[in-house]
């Protein structure tokens, strides 16, 4: 088998021309076929103490589902990754593999490493696409409801678990459709709504109820949740957008991510006027930060029909937060780097509508607590960007909508919930909580791991307390 | 999906009332918060204010005028049609509370839908009341009898001098003002330009006004900033931390800005929706 991995190089996954893309909302990758996917399956070695798995949050098995791939039955590896992970068909497209699973892989070490989320993503939709999903065994029931507020990547995992343990599970969603930042921040180019709406589908199957257009902290509270649910489990995400605090932030035509693409992946306003809601369509669009919601912005943008799309931050392209992959799709698309600017302000005309960003250079300093670079302002080095668009995605704040209704949860310094980090529970008893709402933006896949936690945490309190 | 039960046009079939089935909102809905509704699929979320609600019925009431499409197309609905999407109460409900002197409620166009429910808690407070309302002409005029039946004392204008006082409702409460030095609080809503005029109004007079705003929102739950004002100097979240302020504070002329950000593409909506029900 050793000879297997270098023989055979790692297989690339077909994909949409750079230049056809930039202009529509179709997922970028194609995916691999069979064969491709056996190919690269093939290179696995199948280590006995495998480094892949270590690397993974929720803990796939990965070497196994690989060999079911091997042996060319598909169904079987979908339902090997579902075994640990309830979102294959997310995960494989948005996990940040190369720093997880594929970091550790022991191919890695010479060559390049298995490309364990191409595999995963297969696995997955090949089940998905060929109607071979299967509902899983449920438990019988044990008289129990759990409240899960918000459904998102954490949400999603914990109810799964849950439900097959035999608990009646209700979702309790915010927005009109279910999926959190699934739905509303990860564009359709980079994940299908489609693949979202069968995960969320066949929860329900299972027997989870969503009700959507309940905002908790407003429709209801916790206690209120309390009175009929035997636990409820926090999964809300992160709230508040960031903004810089810089003269001329509210002209029109700027945005926070969250709002940009809300509107268009939520709202699909990439199809109005068939849909209601508008989006501004921007000629010179720059879009503040590096992290993977601004590739995402900017690569929205983009396919909206902007001109030119920057991508302004203030650091150099060594500390850009987001994926290389993410950040090599973007450049391939034609979104252009300002690396080590930052605005100072923004300059609006007559009507309100933002024309331009007054910008500043910036050079490395000393690192500072991050341990990164601190970017320092070269004196005298402002200089316009001309720009009818601004996103500004430099991340959230803690929503307060459920902590000021909720007086009894504690809340660290920065305003997030403080939870268990192995067992998600709060200060109020029979309340969990994890994902962003608990850490802070992070993955999706962290938040996946907090719920699969919180969901044994909770079983185990339901049961105890039977 | 939330169910329509009762219509009513006013105002010459440009305001439009309807009754919708949702017993989870109405039962929390205070004073001063409002919802955010989608009328199907492909509709946008709209923040409109809660006039009244049934809690026996489990419905609330909503009034709007018809300025665009989605509310086009919501006047079109009938008993029997219903919302895919009713979400709320959202905001900060009003602060309420009993002022030793009189509480003024102005109201301009369907700002009075508003009004009534802030207007009758002040009332039921224990306050003296003394309502304002005003419209361009008589025919536009919404919920006299409700606001009489909340009010000391209710005046009237229209801009045309078709019914009440002929002139606008900053004149009346300019005139109150001058007459009585006790007045504790004036309410403002209506328009943004006669928000603005009344706030104008009362701070020679150096007495507190609030005003509810409402900015273009998308989700309303403070997630996204599309609603953000600036009060005060500072940048604010109305649909979290209003939708009242206080309106010596706020920013009239970038609210404005921001609320005609997507004039052009309105009009395009609301042509398009308009030729295909012609
Ligand atoms: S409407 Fe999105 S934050 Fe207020």
């Amino acid at each position: 088998m050793a000879e297997k991995g270098k023989k055979i190089p790692r297989q690339a996954m077909p994909e949409q021309d750079p230049k056809v893309r930039a202009h529509n909302f179709d997922e970028v990758p194609y995916g691999y076929d069979e064969k491709l996917a056996q190919l690269e399956a093939q290179r696995c070695l199948q280590c006995k103490k495998p480094k892949c798995v270590e690397g993974c949050p929720v803990e796939v098995e990965i070497p196994q589902f690989i060999k079911f791939i091997v042996e060319g039955d598909f169904a079987a590896a979908a339902r090997q990754l579902k075994n640990k992970n309830s979102l294959p068909a997310v995960c494989g497209r948005v996990c940040p593999q190369e720093s997880q699973c594929e970091n550790t892989c022991i191919l890695g070490k010479k060559a390049e490493p298995v490309a364990i989320g191409r595999l995963e993503r297969f696995a997955a939709d090949y089940e998905r696409n060929n109607n071979l999903v299967t509902i899983p065994e449920i438990a019988s029931s044990t008289g129990k409801r759990v409240a899960v507020v918000g459904s998102g990547p954490a949400s999603l995992t914990l109810a799964g678990d849950l439900i097959k343990k035999g608990h009646e599970v209700i979702i309790y969603e915010a927005l009109h459709t279910p999926g959190g930042v699934l739905v509303y921040g990860i564009p359709e180019f980079r994940l299908p709504k489609a693949i979202v709406a069968a995960e969320v589908d066949y929860l329900q199957k299972m027997g989870v109820k969503i009700e959507t257009d309940v905002v908790v902290g407003k429709t209801t509270t916790i206690d209120e949740l309390l009175e009929d649910h035997d636990a409820v489990f926090l999964g809300v995400g992160a709230g508040l957008p960031l903004f810089l605090n810089l003269p001329g932030e509210n002209l029109c035509g700027i945005y926070s991510a969250n709002e940009y693409l809300t509107r268009s992946n939520l709202m699909k306003a990439y199809k109005f006027p068939e849909y209601d809601t508008p989006i501004a369509l921007g000629k010179n669009v720059a879009v503040i930060g590096a992290g993977n919601v601004a590739m995402d912005s900017a690569r929205t943008a983009l396919r909206l029909g902007a001109d030119t799309v920057k991508i302004v931050y203030r650091r150099s392209r060594a500390e850009m937060p987001a994926r290389a992959e993410e950040v090599h799709h973007a450049e391939e698309e034609g979104v252009q780097f300002e690396l080590l600017t930052n605005p100072v302000k923004f300059i609006g005309n007559e009507d309100g509508w933002v024309t331009g960003m007054e910008c500043i250079r910036m050079e490395l300093g000393e690192p500072d607590d991050s341990g990164r670079r601190r970017p320092i302002p070269i004196e005298g080095s402002n200089f316009t960007l001309e720009c009818d668009t601004v996103i500004v995605a430099l991340g959230t704040r803690a929503n307060p909508l459920i902590p000021s209704t909720t007086p009894d949860l504690k809340l660290n310094k920065r305003g997030y919930i403080e939870a268990d980090p192995e067992t998600g529970a709060t200060s109020k008893k029979g309340v969990y909580a994890g994902g962003d709402i608990v850490t802070g933006s992070a993955t999706v896949i962290l938040a996946m791991g907090a719920g699969r936690k919180a969901a044994n945490a909770i079983h185990e309190y339901l049961m105890g307390s039977a | 999906m939330y169910k329509i039960v009762d219509k009513k046009v006013m105002a010459e079939g440009t305001v439009c009332q309807l009754e919708v089935e949702a017993a989870r909102v109405a039962r929390k809905a205070k004073p001063g918060q409002f919802i955010v509704l989608r009328i199907d699929e492909k509709g946008e979320r709209i923040p409109l204010t809660m006039a009244k609600q049934d809690l026996e019925k489990g419905t609330l009431t909503i009034i709007f005028q018809v300025v665009g499409k989605t509310t086009a197309h919501l006047a079109t609905l009938e008993p029997g049609d219903a919302l895919i999407d009713v979400i709320g109460p959202l905001g900060m409900p009003t602060h309420i509370k009993k002022y030793d002197g009189p509480v003024i409620c102005v109201g301009g166009g369907t700002g009075v839908a508003v009004l009534y429910p802030i207007t009758r808690g002040y009332k039921e407070a224990g306050n003296e009341v003394i309502g304002i309302i005003g419209a361009r002409t008589k025919d536009l005029l919404i919920l006299e009898e409700e606001m009489k039946g909340v009010t000391d004392d209710l005046r009237i204008t229209t801009d045309d001098g078709s019914y009440g006082h002929h002139g606008f409702v900053t004149d009346v409460l300019k005139q109150i003002l001058e007459e009585r030095d006790d007045v504790k609080m004036v309410v403002g809503i209506g328009p943004v330009p006669m928000m603005r005029f009344v706030c104008k109004t009362t701070e020679p007079f150096n007495v507190p006004t609030t005003v509810s705003l409402n900015p273009i929102m998308v989700d309303a739950t403070g997630m996204c900033g599309a609603c953000r004002v600036t009060v005060g100097g500072k940048t604010r979240f109305v649909c979290v931390d209003g939708p009242e302020f206080d309106g010596h504070q706020v920013d009239f002329d970038e609210l404005t800005q921001r609320l005609r950000m997507y004039v052009e593409e309105e009009k395009k909506s609301y042509e398009l929706f308009k030729q295909k029900n012609a």
